[in-house]
């Protein structure tokens, strides 16, 4: 993957927030907080539903910059704001722009949106063919 | 700062780095690939070359013991002051290296900084900061993780914000709309005109049969008045009161949040955001498309 061929606008990547998936992504990553899994709980602490846990949007903007780079790029970093909660039945959906590209450093604007607004947005810094 | 809470805030961050009990299992295969399967992360790269994602370091000791760090004491404290309402605001992570299977992690947690008290959206409330670091069998950092929450204090419960829109039959369905994340514009039944506000009768065709589309949420900042005096119960003083063009064809009224009020402008685009008041209504809010 050269400089040249590098597009600056990433491939949108549209993930429809079941209830499968926020459940088995929080119990991959060993979050067991009824609010992401029991639809009951989470509406009785105000919550529409059950909704994403931060663990699973860091693995997520991860995957989203990942499935554009490459599977020799090397992450080194991930910055995200959270914003607005990701609710079972929401879409989240990932964009991202190039924002620099020095000495095999790329730096990219990760934003992913649901219906209610932005849920995460934030750089990812990765190498473009580094030692993992 | 010599209040309680920043003088806590202040010891403990003086405890510097307090390390926790190490991951019960090491980076494991098994545990890769399911949260690669949840993921839905098609990338070769990780059980290939016997490395772990790296947004995985605190997976490995999610299931650790729980000691107590120098965060929690911090935490219960704004809980005893009344800022019981937690949301986390930041989540920054470097990789050093990624972690390989067989080797144990163990994390250290250091607390970095308070502040506040500062209004926000959610209510008045306190940023917290940590600092979690995962080493490897050798003391080395493998990842670092710059977390940070706003502990608010939650709007009474029950009490209602003091300024209630009037619902009527003519209006019912915009409410509804804002409790469901919809902005719902009148729609004349027969000729197919937007209104807005909502009215019982269609001015272009005299129908009175209506129904509603629901807009994009998207508009521009056509108007607006920044209202300095006099106060306005349930309201921080000053605030925005803008007419906002939509690209449906419609105006309509509302207030600009989230945007310091000299960068507020004729012209710029806004997106709609819904703001619960109280237990019953929300509003539907403007903040900056950018934001």
């Amino acid at each position: 993957m050269t400089p040249e061929t590098l597009p600056e606008t990433l491939p949108e990547l549209a993930i429809d927030l079941t209830p499968t998936l926020i459940v088995s992504t929080a119990l991959a990553t060993r979050d067991f907080t009824p609010v992401h899994h029991d639809p009951a709980i989470a509406r009785a602490q105000g919550s529409k539903d059950i909704f994403l846990n931060i663990l699973t949007t860091m693995g997520l903007v991860e995957r989203f910059v990942t499935d554009w780079a490459g599977p020799r790029a090397v992450i080194e970093r991930v910055d995200v704001r959270l914003g607005v909660p990701a609710y079972a039945g929401d879409r989240l959906t990932f964009g991202g722009t190039v924002t620099s590209r020095a000495g095999g450093r790329v730096t990219v604007r990760v934003h992913g949106r649901v219906s209610l607004g932005d849920h995460a947005t934030g750089t990812v810094t990765l190498k473009e063919d580094g030692r993992c | 700062m010599t209040d309680p809470l920043h003088e806590l805030a202040d010891k403990q961050a003086a405890l510097g780095e307090v390390r926790g009990a190490p991951a019960p299992d090491p980076v494991n295969a098994p545990m890769i690939r399911h949260w690669l399967a949840a993921m839905g992360d098609a990338n070769p790269v990780y059980l290939e070359q016997g490395v772990a994602p790296p947004a995985m370091a605190q997976v490995w000791t999610m299931d650790a013991p729980r000691d107590r760090s120098p965060v929690d004491d911090v935490l219960a404290a704004l809980d005893d002051a009344g800022y019981t309402g937690v949301v986390a605001t930041d989540c920054g992570q470097t990789y050093h290296r990624y972690a390989r299977l067989g080797e144990r992690l163990t994390p250290a947690t250091r607390f970095t900084d308070l502040a506040g008290p500062k209004r926000t959206a959610l209510g008045v409330g306190f940023f917290a900061t940590w600092n979690v670091t995962w080493y490897d069998e050798d003391h080395r950092p493998v990842a670092e993780m710059l977390f940070r929450v706003l502990k608010f204090r939650p709007p009474e419960v029950g009490k209602p914000y003091p300024l209630q829109p009037a619902v009527n039959q003519d209006t019912a369905f915009f409410w509804e709309g804002a409790k469901q994340g919809e902005l719902r514009i009148q729609r004349c039944a027969d000729c197919g005109a937007l209104r807005h506000p909502p009215g019982p009768m269609c001015p272009a065709c005299r129908s009175t049969a209506r129904t509603h589309a629901v807009a994009t949420g998207r508009g521009t900042l056509h108007s607006f008045v920044v209202h300095h005096h006099p106060p306005v119960p349930g309201r921080e003083l000053p605030f925005v009161v803008g007419v906002v063009e939509l690209p449906e064809g419609v105006r309509i009224v509302g207030n600009v949040v989230d945007c310091p009020i000299e960068k507020v402008e004729v012209g710029m685009p806004l997106r709609v955001t819904f703001r619960p008041m109280d237990d019953r209504l929300v509003l539907p809010l403007w903040t900056p498309e950018e934001a």
